[in-house]
């Protein structure tokens, strides 16, 4: 039963990894790439560690570990991109 | 149901590389790089599921290590230049 159920979020994350890179193709403008991108990819991230942790319950310690640092790291790195290209924006 | 979530994520990869190499700006190109390093870190984590191999979890996170500080270095070099 646990199988099933780790199998069915994981498929859940690769269609959330599959919107996410679809969003990156068809938004018009940078602003909206960074935010599909980043927030369904984490999402996906988030989705494909809770499935893994009912996959194999023994591994929980260390994917608890990594989803905690891309929950930490992700946004910030996005919004790193986004104030850059604002900033860069405005002086030219 | 393997070959489907490994279809699904060489599709998305495809995509993301299309915007990698196509995208207008610099900033296209670093979101492309933030998102597909996040992708590979997901499937370095399938692949650890696949295999059996508690090994690839210390790789995974290594992995996203270096692509957030590629992300953050890239946004300083856009804002300052290099």
């Amino acid at each position: 039963m646990l199988d099933y159920i780790g199998i069915a979020f994981l498929l859940l994350a690769s269609v959330a990894f599959f919107i996410s890179s679809f969003g990156l193709i068809r938004m018009p403008d940078v602003y909206t790439r960074i935010h599909v991108g980043t927030k369904a990819s984490t999402i996906g991230t988030i989705l494909i560690i809770i499935g893994a942790c009912f996959l194999e319950p023994s591994w929980s310690f260390k994917l608890l570990l990594l989803g905690a640092f891309i929950l930490l790291t992700n946004p910030l790195s996005s919004s790193v991109i986004a104030r850059a290209t604002h900033n860069s924006k405005k002086e030219s | 149901m393997a070959l489907l979530i490994v279809i699904l994520f060489s599709v998305s990869g495809s995509l993301i590389l299309y915007r990698f190499i196509v995208g207008p700006t610099l900033s296209d190109r670093v979101v492309a790089f933030d998102v597909m390093s996040i992708v590979s870190v997901s499937f370095l984590l399938i692949l650890a599921l696949y295999f059996q191999r508690e090994l690839y979890l210390d790789i995974a996170l290594v992995m996203g290590l270096i692509g957030f500080l590629g992300a953050t270095i890239f946004g300083r070099f856009i804002e300052k230049g290099i």
